[in-house]
This record gives structure tokens, C-alpha cells and sequence, in this order.
């Protein structure tokens, strides 16, 4: 190719949009808008080939910070959109992204069977723990004894586990990040990006508004001691028994992505000569 | 108009759940359509999955047949186990020919009290001396006797339902050709109806009808959640979608379906799910973001009677307060109902055509009894709408999602298109997407999103207007054939009304219907609901008579052509 005609590589940059984030200061969605646009950037793929679906929260926010093409829906429902566009349009790269209160509470229907479903996309949550848009509530993700207008003296309640949920449903590639390491988000969503099949990248974002003890967490993340197998069944122990901050790729499976069903062509007229006596 | 109430036969096959009432009412239809006559078969069952009691109700008449009419000519039993529970939907009288078997038992009170003709044919014990011969197919041959069919006719039908060959096949000949041999002997006989050549005709169900509507009008992409009495129109367009180039999803449920739909026409593919009563109660949060998005959807609500799981198998016009009002938000869309089980086609593929050209989520109310209705019509006239999403081109200048224009519709950027990125938002919005809760930005977004439908052109086919006079009946949807039958039958005794039914339900057409109802002095209101939904409805948003009256009942029951003459007789003449 010649060099004066070459197409210019895209930056990160290149990927953000010119909208300044309703997110507080020192959230941790700013570095992983950053994780998105650098992954972007590793795969060199044209913003408008690219789509950001997401659903409601502060996290949800962030298909329009992209400079991709954003779709900003209703409350829980982002991972039912993105397969949609998906199916619709299998050429487009399609990204999920939004919270743990959006994706594992009032999305949680969709997550298991978006995980069963195995449809090429990646499902990125950022997880604090926390509604943080209405204000601290406690999330499906949140301690038990978390203290809160809504619920005085914590939930009592076991919290979710999305990444054994995922990898029990059915999930093709499931991974652990921190926003504090963008980089290193950056990588694990590309890894997704490129796995076959639907990939779930949980990334602990930390609320520093309604919780501000998770600013401990830069401290209490370590990479994952061991490479990922393809074994559910090794992932799941491995998951179940790890403390919840170890960051890598915990599960990259070999399952076939969804296929819809294919039919020899025919037009409409063949079609409707079938009703007829 | 029509005389389809004075020259039909109607047909009543009941029997208990396996015994096979369904195969021979479907196969009586076949025939007749087969030997050049039309007509229309609908199905009743209780709720069980397989073993209750089920009722096969066909109308068969020259010309075609929209509705049931008043009364049944023949009630044939293949087993009287709980046929009881139709008694309501199957009216008979003295004039009926009552067909049981009289080894199943004596006939139920309910139906022997209406002083029919009794006639007891022995179906079981003819069938017994038949090898593989079953009663349902000796009721075929005398239902088909009754009706005048050839046995030609009969037999092609049993063929090609059947499709297998072979002993099944040779089995169920015998045992049609016993029951018309045992119709002969017994010399019964009604009037004979006058076939047409048949050229073309089509049988086709509601259901079928709205799915190839949604082929035929571009639709690609569907997400499926299963529910009475929707389920056919998903199965259909299972098979249908893939060999046009189209896809279909089955989700995990109807917040999924509808979101998922959305999705797929953000991506600039067609998109339709199809659901009834509860699954729609689900699906409106997603259909508010449709509108406040502009994302072109089509949602199919095949009503059952309501509320709550109600009556899931059975049919009302109860769902037009959901379908107008059931959005929060001031959240313009459209609505339209066909008319006829035929019409689910044309109103379906209308759906589309608004949908796409107005980016509305547009839903299209039929019902059970048309949905779940097969009718022999002839081929469908092929109607083309000039169907398409404006869209912007590559790297406009200043790209703006949600720019104010003249109608209102906006160019809409698939994604793809370079340089035109933007975010879909159910969030108010600025004209570029830009989430605003600024009082301009979302007058400015109201009014382009109820002006791009007040300004649209709905065509003729914003309502069926039919005859002259100077009154008239307002109805909608399944009400249609009745108000049509009970009409010519009030002009056959004098009096004179117009039909007006609304195949347009939103945006309201005020002006149309005054110029539609000009010099009409009474109007009556027919629908099928208890509280009256659709008159309150055109008090509220259409200048009317001061003379208009409703007649308004729930469902499960069908509207009878009979009853509704009677209040057009009382409420309309002079």
C-alpha cells in the first residue's frame, strides 16, 4: 500500500465523544470509558462499526462518552437490545455495558440467557456494588451488612456472584478487571471482543460517593494466579473459592456461538403459493 | 351487500380432546373450498392442553364468510363428554339438525332443550367395521353429505391433510364414504349451496395472514416469546423469516422480545415481535422508549379476553385502553385493528409501512377469533406500499438524530454510516441526541414526535366505509362482519345505515369520520368490551351525533349478526 494513501491509524482518542460524563469525580467509569476506547483502539475497527448498547444507571451512560454508535435504553434490558442488533447485524462489533444493579437485578433474566444464548458480543458490567444513580441503594452485588437508608443495617443477603452465574449459564469467556489498572481492562475487553460467542467482563468500578471504602480496593486486587482454562467446571471452583479480586481471564470456553436458523432462499410469492387451495 | 346470513350452512363438530373434531372441521372447510365454496372455521377448546373438550365451528356459504352467524344448522357430536360448555357458542333451534352417536350417551340438556331434530348415527360402530377407521371421519362424510360435497372433494381433503399415503389414507376414505352412505340412508338433506369456479382461492388463517403481512412488508427480523393466542403468527414467521432472508429469536420473555426487536431495527432491520393481553402489559415500558427514540417497531397484540390471564383461549376487544393509553409519558404511536381474519394481512402490512416511514412503534389489534380463524378467501389483491425508512447518508454535515424538520421525521443513521454516530436514547433529548432536561428541548421533541403523526397521510385505509344512509354504525376490528351482516339484513327490512369501521385507532381522525358520518343524524357503537372502551374513546376524541348509543358486551361469546340488528333496529330506525 502505498504510505500517502494509508489510512491513519485510530487513537484512543478517536473513539471518545466530545460529551463531558455526568459521572462524580474520582469515579471509577473514567478509566474504564478509557479501557473501552483503548481496546477500541487495539482492534482498529471504525468507530461506526462499533455499537455501545447499555441500559439505565451511571455506568449506563457511557455509550454516548464513545464516539461509536450508542444505544441508551430502558432499565435492565440492555443485554436484550445488544442481541437484537447483533443477530440484525452480525458485521457490527456490539458491546453491552452497564452496572450490577442493571444487570444482575433487574436485568437478571436477560443475563442468564444471554449467557445460555452464546451470542457473539461482550457484556462489560461495572460492578460497585451500589445503586449509585439513586443514591445508594444496595445492588444484588453489595455486602450484607452494607448500611443504607433502604435497607438500615444491611440486606442480610448473600450477594450475587455474576461470574459463576455466567460461567453456569453458559457464558463463553468470563474475566475479572479493576478500573484502576485501564490498561489492563483494556486488555481483557479486547480478549473478549475477539473470543467466539458471548464474552463477560466484570470490572470492579469503585463508587467513591456512596462508597467510599472501596477506594481500599486498588490494594486488594491481584492478577489471578493461574492461566485460564477452558474446564467450566475448574473455573467454577476456582471462582467460587478465589476472594474476588483476583483480575485476568478466569474461563475461555470453546462453545459454538448462536447461529440463527438458515433456510434454502425463496421469495415471498413461493412463500404464499403455499396458501393457496 | 352481503347475504351470507340467508344462503350458509353452519357447522358445529364437538367431541372430547383426541377424538379429532378439529382435523374433520378443518377438513370439511378444505373440501368446500375445494368443491368452489367459501368459508370460515374457527376453533373452540377449554383450556387443557390435550384432552378437553374442543368444538370446531365452520360456516360455509358461496360467497366469503367473515363472522359466524346467529345459529347452527347442524351440531354433530363425535362424543358428548362436557360439550355442555358450548352451549352458549353454539346456539341451536328447532330447525338444527342434532347429530350424536348413540353409544356415547343421551343429548345434554343444554342442546336437547332447544327442540332440534335428534338424528343418532351410530359413528363409532361404523368406524369399528372399518380397519383403522375412526368416528371423525365418519362425521366428515356425513357433515360433507350435509353440505352437499362431492366425495371427490372430501377425499383430496382427507389427502391432503393426511399427506401420508397408504393404509391411514385408504382408512380414512372408507370411513368418510360410510358416514355418507349413513347420511343418505338416514334421508337427511339441507339446501343445497351454490358453488363458484375456484380460481386461485387461498385458506389462510388470521395468524398466518398477519405473518405474511409482516413479510410482505419488509419486516426481517422478529423476537418470539410463545402465548395464546399469538403463538401461530411466531411459529409461522419461524419457518417463513429464514428463506427471505430473515431472522427470528426466540427470548427469554416479552421484555426481552420487544427490546430485542428494538435493537434490531436500531440497526436499520425491520423488526416485529407478536404477543396478547399480559405479554403486551409487559412490553409497553419498551414501547414508550420507542417512541421517545424513534425506533420503527411493529407489535402484533392478538387480544384474549382480559384482565389478568383471563381467557387466554377465547376472544374480546378488550385491549384498546392499553393499546391507546398504556404508554406513561405524553407517547404518540400508532395504533390500527384489522377488520376481517382476511384483512390481518393488508392492516399487518400497513403496520409496517407506518412504522417505517412515521419511526413509530405501530400496534396492529386483532383477536382470537381472528387470529385463531381460518378462512377460504380468494388470493389476495398484492398491495405495495411505498415503504421506506429515511435514512441519512454517509458523513452528513452537522448529523443531527432528532433535527426538527417540516413532518417531523428525522433522517435516521444506521449504524455503519460514517460519520453520522449518535446514541439512541429513551432519555429527552436535544435535536442530536444529546440527553436534555431542558424545558426547550423537550417541547421541541413532543411536538416533532405528535406532529410527524398528525401530519402523516393514513390513506383510504384509515376505515372500511360502506353504504348510505343517514345513520350509521361505528365499530372496529372483529366486530366488523357481524355489524356487516346485521346491516343488510336491516336494509332488507327498510332500514337504511352506514358502516364505518376504523382500521386507524391513533392518532384519532376527527375530521375524517365528520366528514365520513356528513348528514348522519344517529349513530350506534359496536364493540366487544364491557366497559365500553371504544365509545368512550370517540366521545373523547371525535365530535359524534348527539343521538349515539353503544352497544357494548365482553367477550368470550362472538358478536352475532342477530343481536346487533336488533339494536340497530331498536337505536337507528326512524
Amino acid at each position: 500500500m502505498n504510505i500517502a494513501t494509508a489510512p491513519k491509524p485510530f487513537s484512543a482518542n478517536d473513539y471518545k465523544s466530545d460529551y463531558k460524563p455526568v459521572w462524580c469525580p474520582g469515579c471509577g467509569d473514567y478509566s474504564v470509558l478509557l479501557a473501552f476506547t483503548k481496546a477500541m483502539a487495539a482492534l482498529q475497527r471504525p468507530p461506526e462499526e462499533i455499537a455501545v448498547v447499555s441500559g439505565i444507571g451511571c455506568s449506563s451512560r457511557i455509550p454516548a462518552y464513545t464516539n461509536c454508535y450508542g444505544f441508551h435504553g430502558v432499565h435492565g434490558r440492555a443485554l436484550a437490545v445488544g442481541t437484537g442488533l447483533k443477530v440484525a447485524r452480525p458485521d457490527l462489533t456490539v458491546i453491552v455495558a452497564g452496572g450490577d444493579g442493571d444487570g444482575f437485578s433487574i436485568g437478571g433474566n436477560h443475563f442468564l440467557h444471554a449467557c445460555r444464548r452464546n451470542i457473539d458480543l461482550t457484556y462489560v458490567v461495572m460492578d460497585n456494588r451500589v445503586y449509585g444513580m439513586t443514591k445508594g441503594q444496595p445492588s444484588p452485588t453489595t455486602e450484607p451488612d452494607w448500611d443504607s437508608a433502604l435497607a438500615p443495617g444491611g440486606t442480610g443477603l448473600r450477594p450475587f456472584h455474576p461470574l459463576v452465574i455466567a460461567l453456569a449459564s453458559g457464558a463463553n469467556f468470563v474475566a475479572r478487571g479493576f478500573s484502576g489498572d485501564p490498561n489492563g481492562a483494556a486488555d481483557l475487553i479486547v480478549q473478549a471482543i475477539k473470543h467466539p460467542g458471548f464474552s463477560f467482563v466484570e470490572i470492579l468500578s469503585p463508587c467513591v460517593t456512596f462508597r467510599p471504602d472501596q477506594r481500599e480496593w486498588g490494594k486488594m486486587v491481584h492478577p489471578a494466579s493461574v492461566a485460564p482454562t477452558d474446564d467450566p467446571a475448574r473455573a467454577a471452583r476456582r471462582i467460587m473459592t478465589d476472594d474476588g479480586f483476583n483480575i485476568g481471564v478466569l474461563y475461555a470456553g470453546n462453545r459454538a456461538p448462536f447461529k440463527p436458523q438458515q433456510a434454502a432462499p425463496a421469495d415471498v410469492a413461493a412463500i404464499e403459493a403455499e396458501f393457496a387451495l | 351487500m352481503n347475504d351470507t346470513a340467508k344462503r350458509s350452512l353452519s357447522f358445529a363438530v364437538v367431541g372430547s380432546g383426541g377424538a379429532g373434531v378439529m382435523t374433520a372441521g378443518h377438513m370439511l372447510l378444505d373440501a368446500a373450498a375445494r368443491a368452489g365454496l367459501y368459508g370460515l372455521m374457527s376453533r373452540s377448546s377449554g383450556p387443557q392442553i390435550r384432552g378437553g373438550e374442543a368444538a370446531a365451528l365452520v360456516r360455509l356459504a358461496p360467497g366469503p364468510v367473515e363472522s359466524h352467524g346467529d345459529r347452527f344448522d347442524v351440531l354433530l357430536a363425535v362424543d358428548w363428554q362436557n360439550a355442555h360448555r358450548f352451549a352458549a357458542e353454539i346456539p341451536i333451534d328447532d330447525a338444527t339438525l342434532v347429530i350424536g352417536d348413540p353409544g356415547e350417551g343421551a343429548v345434554p340438556e343444554a342442546f336437547a332443550s332447544a327442540g332440534a331434530r335428534i338424528v343418532p348415527l351410530p359413528l363409532k360402530a361404523i368406524a369399528k367395521k372399518i380397519p383403522g377407521g375412526r368416528p371423525n371421519m365418519v362425521a366428515l362424510g356425513a357433515l360433507g353429505a350435509l353440505a352437499g360435497l362431492e366425495a371427490d372433494a372430501l377425499a383430496r381433503a382427507i389427502e391432503a391433510t393426511l399427506q401420508k399415503g397408504g393404509d391411514a389414507l385408504t382408512a380414512s376414505r372408507t370411513a368418510m364414504m360410510a358416514g355418507m352412505a349413513a347420511v343418505a340412508e338416514a334421508g337427511l338433506a339441507l339446501p343445497k349451496l351454490t358453488a363458484t369456479r375456484a380460481n386461485g382461492r387461498w385458506a389462510i388463517s388470521g395468524n398466518e395472514a398477519a405473518g405474511l403481512g409482516a413479510v410482505r412488508g419488509g419486516i426481517r427480523f422478529v423476537a418470539a416469546y410463545p402465548i395464546t393466542p399469538a403463538t401461530e403468527i411466531l411459529e409461522w414467521l419461524s419457518s417463513a423469516l429464514p428463506r427471505v432472508g430473515g431472522t427470528l429469536v426466540q427470548a427469554e420473555d416479552e421484555l426481552a422480545s420487544i427490546n430485542m426487536a428494538i435493537g434490531a431495527s436500531y440497526g436499520g432491520v425491520p423488526s416485529l415481535t407478536a404477543t396478547s393481553g399480559p405479554g403486551l402489559s409487559l412490553m409497553t415500558e419498551a414501547m414508550g422508549l420507542a417512541v421517545a427514540a424513534e425506533i420503527p417497531l411493529v407489535v402484533v397484540d392478538v387480544m384474549r379476553g382480559g384482565p389478568s390471564t383471563g381467557i387466554p383461549t377465547k376472544s374480546e376487544q378488550a385491549d384498546l385502553n392499553i393499546a391507546l393509553y398504556g404508554l406513561h409519558g405524553d407517547a404518540p404511536h400508532v395504533v390500527v385493528a384489522p377488520n376481517s381474519v382476511a384483512d390481518c394481512l393488508l392492516t399487518t402490512q400497513w403496520a409496517v409501512h407506518l412504522a417505517e416511514t412515521l419511526q413509530v412503534p405501530t400496534l396492529v389489534l386483532p383477536d382470537q377469533s381472528m387470529g385463531q380463524s381460518r378462512v377460504v378467501l380468494d388470493r389476495p389483491a398484492d398491495i405495495r406500499f411505498a415503504t421506506r425508512r429515511l435514512v441519512a447518508e454517509a458523513a452528513p454535515a452537522n448529523y443531527k438524530r432528532y433535527a426538527l424538520t417540516e413532518g417531523g421525521v428525522s433522517p435516521m443513521a444506521i449504524p455503519g454510516t460514517r460519520g453520522a454516530v449518535y446514541t439512541a436514547d429513551g432519555l429527552e433529548h436535544s435535536e442530536r441526541g444529546t440527553p436534555s432536561s431542558q424545558a426547550a428541548d423537550h417541547l421541541a421533541q413532543l411536538d416533532k414526535r405528535a406532529n410527524k403523526l398528525e401530519q402523516a397521510d393514513y390513506s383510504r385505509y384509515w376505515a372500511e366505509i360502506e353504504g348510505e344512509g343517514d345513520v350509521a354504525v361505528v365499530t372496529w376490528g372483529s366486530c366488523t362482519a357481524p355489524v356487516r351482516e346485521a346491516l343488510a339484513r336491516a336494509r332488507a327490512g327498510g332500514v337504511a345505515a352506514k358502516l364505518v369501521s376504523l382500521r386507524l385507532l391513533a392518532p384519532a381522525q376527527p375530521e375524517r369520520l365528520a366528514e365520513a358520518l356528513a348528514g348522519v343524524k344517529r349513530v350506534l357503537v359496536v364493540e366487544q368490551t364491557h366497559s365500553g372502551q371504544f365509545y368512550r374513546y370517540l366521545r373523547s376524541a371525535y365530535e359524534l351525533p348527539a343521538e349515539t348509543r353503544v352497544f357494548h358486551r365482553p367477550g368470550p361469546l362472538p358478536m352475532r349478526p342477530g343481536e346487533i340488528h336488533r339494536k340497530i333496529v331498536k337505536e337507528l330506525a326512524a
